[in-house]
């Protein structure tokens, strides 16, 4: 045990001395929560429209008002013409253009109907439906201001209550996510990377001869990591709660102990990297292209996991990400206890336990 | 010239002779590009519905019916009572739930209006938003439907009633695929350009190599051009194999023309390769030059607008993204490829990363200094 702690410190003596990287690991988590965290938002608004008035009377300003008032539209210009319109969508001005016909008012009130066309640049297809759906019900709210008197009859209201975010904010589902990320890539290429810097420097043999088991060595370099990551997680939860907004519900103490744990998987994915990387940019490549993707992607804070293929599905059950996404909201947004996350724990307990006994199964104790 | 001919020779040779760098350089982004775009599909559907009908009128039979045949809703469970349908959500079982309170049938027939109640799990903002409104909209539709029903219909519908059609230009099939590759393939080609430039010099520097290279009579401009060159070649190669993926895959044929993707890519790739040369010549280490080549590539593929919109950025943001050469790219690409914009429509996206080309490079010859510390 003495001499375990003596290694743990060598490593804390490496993390210390090279203060330039200790501020990156330290910094770098905390920049990019502040950064994800409230720019990376699915919410739509701000859109840029352009007009295509051909009526030109009141309702149609009345209408164009109402949608640039909202926060949804972001009105730039009105175009002339059609091509205009194309010609405005090409250099990617705009994300929808509202056409209305001639005689729009007139046609309105004599003939009781009339037509907009809602013009959206389906190629980001989601931003696309959003802003008809909007558009549309702004206008159809014109129309039933038009029809105000009217008391009709068998009226059904819709009374819709919207849970844990009422003001459906996007840093509610985005800030766990982000926390995911951040904690597994910080973790993985820590440990990875100091790891194969001793193979790659040919230090590791020095190591590997000394009294203290092989595989106990590895564990030894990690330990001081994992203190850093607990400094991370620290930082990243007041963050949350005091810059971003958002608040923690349940228990802290059951979050940081979750956190921990997820802290010690992705620690453990680095050791296996480590095992199978022989040089630095071999593992930091591992890292970086292996984990960063399928993090953003598998964890389901990006896109939904339920649209996704059913072999995709399967994979994202073995992102580890997955499953303390799934955990961290449960917490910290829904307020749920520990009866809500205990198969999520035990995923993430055994996935620790596999990656470890792999890495000790193959820890290779001569160097080539 | 003759000199910077055996650099590249030098740098070639160092490249291929890596079988594991090759491997990883060409195969993990194509099985990136084959596997995310499927994975990547943001559209809302399959709204999970959860059930507590307490009426168990024919009427609430009807409208759950409606709701289901909508295609957005999947009735995934009918719960007793409104705590247990709570549940439900709390285990994500379910994204919202309707509740038909008791006598709703009766009250609607008595008093002439009655409430249906709807809670909806909004962690996900947008997909709370939407489904929200999809099932309003559904309620709304019945209503009428009851009324046209119930009350004997006026000859002609004395409201005014405006008429809305939408159309998706561009990509009419909605299909999320067509936007998101030509992304994807932006953020693989940068990811692979920038870090391996990153690594390069710093490598140099830790192997002692680079000892010899300041000591030979080599020109500072020669020896940056000399590392950027193979990379920069290397980057086309897979930029063109994932475009062949693209049109042989997903089939998606640009609707400009190829020409202005290369014109664009071949700019864009020497300032994202200036970028990393530059951080290389900062670091002192690999670890050092790969954790900060890694966190300033993760913010500019986070902040790029692949993921998310840009405009929906806070205003600071929004600026930070002006700085950002991948956000420039992604836009030239998915114009390009979706809205056949020619190279008169991205002439300010042209010269901006011509700025971010000049300025990357030239910081980078400048600060490589052959007095090694």
């Amino acid at each position: 045990m003495k001499q375990f702690l003596i290694f743990v410190k060598i490593e804390w003596f490496h993390i210390w001395r090279d203060r330039r990287t200790l501020f990156i690991l330290i910094c770098m988590p905390i920049v990019q929560i502040i950064l994800y965290g409230f720019a990376l938002t699915n919410e739509v608004k701000n859109s840029n429209v352009a007009i295509f008035d051909q009526s030109r009377d009141v309702s149609t300003m009345q209408i164009s008002n109402e949608i640039a008032a909202s926060r949804y539209f972001n009105l730039v210009k009105n175009v002339y013409s059609y091509n205009d319109i194309a010609a405005t969508f090409r250099k990617g001005k705009i994300r929808m253009a509202i056409v209305f016909p001639q005689n729009f008012r007139y046609d309105l009130l004599h003939s009781n109907h009339a037509q907009i066309q809602l013009i959206a640049d389906a190629s980001d297809p989601n931003t696309a439906n959003t802003l008809t759906s909007y558009a549309s019900v702004i206008i159809n709210d014109y129309q039933q201001s038009l029809n105000q008197n009217d008391d009709l009859p068998y009226t059904i209201n819709t009374q819709v209550r919207m849970l844990y975010n009422p003001e459906l904010k996007g840093a509610y589902g985005f800030v766990p996510g982000v926390m995911a990320l951040v904690l597994m890539l910080v973790c993985t290429m820590m440990t990875s990377i100091s790891i194969v810097k001793e193979k790659e420097m040919g230090t590791m043999e020095v190591l590997l001869v000394s009294p203290l088991k092989p595989f106990s060595i590895v564990i030894a370099k990690t330990v001081p990591y994992l203190f850093v990551s607990l400094l991370n997680i620290i930082c990243i939860l007041l963050l949350s709660v005091y810059v971003l907004d958002v608040p923690i519900v349940g228990s802290i103490l059951l979050l940081m102990l979750e956190s921990t744990l997820f802290t010690v998987t992705s620690l453990s994915v680095g050791i296996l990297i480590s095992n199978f990387a022989e040089t630095q940019q071999t593992a930091m490549f591992a890292a970086m292209m292996g984990l960063f993707l399928p993090t953003l992607l598998f964890s389901g804070f990006l896109f939904p996991l339920e649209n996704m293929p059913v072999p995709l599905q399967v994979i994202a059950n073995i992102v580890p990400s997955k499953w303390y996404y799934i955990i961290v909201k449960n917490i910290m947004i829904k307020g749920l206890g520990f009866e809500s996350v205990w198969r999520e724990t035990i995923i993430l307990a055994g996935m620790t336990s596999a990656l470890l006994g792999v890495s000790i199964y193959k820890f290779k104790i001569r160097l080539a | 010239m003759r000199m910077l001919k055996f650099l590249l020779q030098k740098e070639l040779l160092q490249i291929f002779r890596d079988a594991g760098i090759i491997r990883i350089l060409f195969i993990m982004p194509m099985v990136q590009l084959l596997i995310l775009p499927l994975a990547a599909d943001y559209e809302i559907k399959n709204i999970n519905l959860g059930v507590v009908d307490q009426d168990h009128s024919e009427y609430s039979r009807k409208l759950v019916n409606k709701i289901v045949s909508s295609g957005y809703f999947k009735l995934k469970e009918y719960s007793p009572s409104f705590n247990q349908g709570l549940k439900a959500i709390e285990s994500d079982k379910t994204d919202l739930i309707l509740e038909i309170p008791t006598h709703f049938d009766r009250d609607l027939v008595n008093e002439n209006k009655a409430t249906l109640f709807v809670a909806v799990d909004a962690i996900n903002g947008v997909k709370a938003g939407l489904g929200g409104a999809y099932i309003q909209q559904i309620i709304q539709d019945d209503n009428q439907d009851v009324r046209d029903e119930w009350i004997q219909a006026p000859r002609y519908n004395p409201q005014p009633n405006i008429d809305i059609v939408s159309s998706d230009w561009y990509n009419p099939n909605m299909n999320y695929k067509v936007f998101m590759v030509p992304g994807i393939l932006v953020m693989l080609v940068t990811m692979i350009g920038s870090s391996f430039a990153a690594n390069n010099i710093v490598r140099e520097k830790e192997m002692g190599t680079i000892e010899q290279i300041n000591v030979s009579p080599i020109q500072k401009y020669q020896f940056i051009l000399g590392k950027l060159i193979p990379f920069w070649l290397l980057a086309i190669a897979i930029l063109t194999v994932g475009l062949i993926i693209a049109r042989l895959v997903y089939g998606i044929v640009p609707m400009g023309s190829y020409f202005t993707i290369y014109v664009f890519a071949g700019i864009y790739l020497i300032a994202i390769l200036g970028l990393g040369l530059l951080l290389s010549t900062y670091a002192q280490t690999q670890q050092q030059s790969m954790l900060v080549s890694f966190f300033i590539i993760m913010i500019f593929n986070l902040m790029s607008g692949l993921y998310t919109p840009i405009e929906s950025m806070p205003v600071w943001a929004q600026w930070i993204t002006i700085f950002n050469p991948v956000a420039y790219f992604i836009e030239v690409m998915r114009m390009v490829m979706l809205k056949g914009s020619g190279l008169s429509d991205i002439w300010p996206q042209i010269v901006a990363i011509m700025g971010f080309a000049a300025f990357f490079n030239g910081w980078a010859i400048l600060n490589y200094s052959k007095r090694s510390v």
